[in-house]
């Protein structure tokens, strides 16, 4: 139990610290619990049998496999439109800049449709992919591309600050130090960008996994193919099946959880390393 | 190693003044020499395109004979210092200094013996394990100086290496420079807006103004031979009188003194007069002689060791005087008095002054 020993000009540490708990309790720790008391109403076989359906299965893969792609993705992108943004002035700069909230605003209802509607075969983009053989819309990789659009923001929002903050002396003083343009990247900006980047990859992740809007429509719902997990969810609940509802929802919890839980420990690791200050 | 500066310019901004304007000058081997300027005068911007990381519109820059104009500043084998220290955040101490060895690809035992060298070098051998963030600013900067001699380079910049330091770490760290190029006999070139720092430490300064080369010379020849009024007001901290020229001398109302050989009859003039050029004495009524005159003691400011006098002489002209503590007390003036200003020396230019 340790107290901030040094005297703040805003005082209320406890009382701020009481309402931070209450308040998550109340809108996130009670709606999930109740969520858990769901399940209790199913024995472990139930569950398990529940959870383990070839078509649970599937659904997973999908979910965690389709969201790491589009987060991935976005990290490279991201970081690319980042860069541009913070390194360059150009006419046509605040446009993008705010194109790249679009995402954040949109209902992603309306995502999925106008993304529907390009990759489908007669789509402006659909067509000239479907000449080649690719198809998008109706299969994992359309569902991958909605997540990647719903999740760029969050890539660019968290790397930006963190770029503006880097000197660009310190890229220069490695170029006089004999580095190429690739090992300066690699050696120097990337390990600063390190943190930002596993902050803004964890933010579309989560963002993706828990998307339901967008994928819908892009997706065609094909169980054992195209079917996202939340839809699944949907899917159980629309057949009055709430305990099996319940007991998919918790396997994604649970899931979700540790996963973000690993991410934080990972980016706390590595946030250490950049801000050693004197006595750490 | 010497570095030659042929007719260089840069412009950044189309049809915008030029940053470096067709700058030619000359850094001895082996010397310390000044890039001094106000900002803005484009001393950073030279700086920049002798180590490679700026293309010249125009020139040449030739580093030990060769030209080096056109190539990357990877290979041009400089050493730079930057003012913001410019360390890797996420390297250690020891690490930062190496990093030049290993994207050299210089083999293992030979960089890890190359960097504890430069931490003794440094005196930071203690604290090879730390992170920058871990460190003082002076601290910083001499890990700074480390990574950048790890590479052994042909020469060193430096870019106001020591301008974001506080005042006592900054007088510290220019001993040790000196001290570290005594020993390493590195040719090296110094930005700074600090006259101070450029006398003290440098053996050749280039002073620069809006672009172009306004003098260049020994400190000495800068400090006692200002080559132009922008010079002579530039450094010194120098008061100006103005006047004219009248029976071959430059009168400055009651006070005249030599005019330059150019100068024709009845031409303006203008005077630098140094702080400590004037000596101030208690007035006497008649004995005046030609370079003296008498002022009226408008402010007095002691600052430390010396006592700042602010006179006001007949013509007009306000000049500043320092007086050595002692000699102020022996002098015994106050604010509103009278007294005596004998002026020793004065740089003389023909022409009206204007800033």
């Amino acid at each position: 139990m340790s107290r901030p020993a040094r005297h703040r000009v805003l005082p209320g540490f406890r009382l701020s610290l009481g309402f931070s708990w209450f308040y998550l309790g109340l809108i996130v720790l009670i709606p999930l619990s109740s969520l858990f008391l769901r399940t209790f109403s199913l024995s472990w076989e139930e569950f398990w049998g529940t959870v383990t359906t070839p078509r649970a299965l599937a659904a997973y893969r999908l979910s965690f496999g389709a969201s790491l792609a589009a987060a991935l993705a976005n990290v490279v992108f991201g970081l690319l439109v980042a860069w541009v943004l913070v390194r360059y002035r150009f006419p046509g700069r605040d446009v993008l800049e705010s194109l790249v909230d679009l995402p954040f605003a949109l209902p992603t209802a309306v995502a999925g449709l106008t993304l529907t509607t390009l990759f489908s075969a007669k789509g402006w983009y659909g067509q000239y992919l479907d000449a080649l053989g690719l198809k998008v819309a109706y299969t994992s990789v359309g569902v991958a591309i909605a997540l990647t659009f719903i999740g760029l923001p969050f890539v660019v929002r968290t790397v930006q600050p963190v770029l503006e903050d880097i000197d660009v002396d310190v890229e220069e003083a490695a170029a006089t130090l004999g580095a190429s343009p690739w090992q300066t990247f690699r050696r120097v900006l990337l390990p600063a960008l390190f943190p930002a980047l596993l902050s803004g990859f964890t933010l579309a992740f989560a963002r993706a996994l828990g998307e339901y809007g967008s994928v819908v429509f892009i997706s065609g719902n094909m169980p054992l193919r195209t079917e996202i997990v939340p839809l699944l969810i949907i899917t159980r609940l629309e057949q009055f099946d709430y305990a099996g509802a319940t007991a998919i929802a918790i396997v994604m919890l649970g899931a979700s959880f540790s996963l973000l839980l690993a991410v934080n420990l990972l980016h706390r690791w590595s946030q250490r390393r950049l801000e050693a200050r004197p006595g750490a | 190693m010497s570095i030659v500066v042929e007719q260089l310019a840069r412009r950044f901004n189309r049809g915008g003044s030029p940053a470096v304007s067709r700058v030619s000058f000359h850094a001895p081997g082996g010397a310390i020499t000044s890039l001094l300027g106000p900002s803005g005068a484009g001393k950073s911007t030279l700086l920049r395109l002798i180590a490679g990381l700026e293309i010249p519109d125009e020139g040449r820059v030739l580093i030990d004979g060769v030209d080096s104009t056109q190539m990357p500043v990877q290979q041009r084998g400089v050493g730079v210092v930057f003012q913001s220290y410019a360390l890797f955040k996420h390297l250690t101490v020891r690490q930062n200094v190496a990093f030049g060895l290993e994207v050299r690809r210089v083999p293992k035992a030979e960089r890890e013996a190359r960097v504890e060298e430069m931490l003794r070098m440094v005196q930071l051998e203690h604290l090879g394990g730390r992170y920058p963030g871990q460190l003082s600013g002076g601290q910083r900067q001499r890990v700074a100086f480390a990574r950048a001699l790890a590479i052994r380079p042909r020469v060193l910049l430096l870019d106001e290496p020591f301008g974001a330091l506080d005042t006592r770490v900054r007088e510290e760290l220019r001993e040790w420079l000196h001290a570290l190029h005594e020993r390493t006999r590195l040719t090296t070139l110094l930005v700074t807006h600090d006259q101070q720092e450029a006398l003290e430490i440098s053996q050749h300064v280039v002073v620069l103004s809006e672009g172009r080369v306004a003098q260049a010379g020994s400190p000495a020849d800068i400090y006692d031979r200002p080559a132009s009024p922008f010079v002579a007001s530039f450094i010194g901290g120098a008061s100006v009188l103005r006047g004219h020229v009248q029976a071959g001398r430059a009168a400055m109302g009651a006070l005249s003194v030599t005019a330059p050989a150019a100068a024709r009859e009845g031409e303006p003039v203008h005077a630098f007069v140094r702080p400590h050029d004037i000596k101030l004495a208690k007035a006497v009524a008649g004995a005046a002689s030609a370079s003296t005159a008498t002022g009226r003691v408008e402010r007095l400011k002691p600052v430390g060791g010396y006592v700042k006098v602010f006179l006001r002489l007949p013509s007009g002209d306000e000049v500043t005087v320092e007086v050595p503590r002692s000699e102020f007390d022996a002098l015994g003036v106050a604010e509103g008095d009278s007294v005596r200003a004998d002026v020793r020396s004065a740089t003389v230019f023909v022409g009206d002054y204007s800033i």
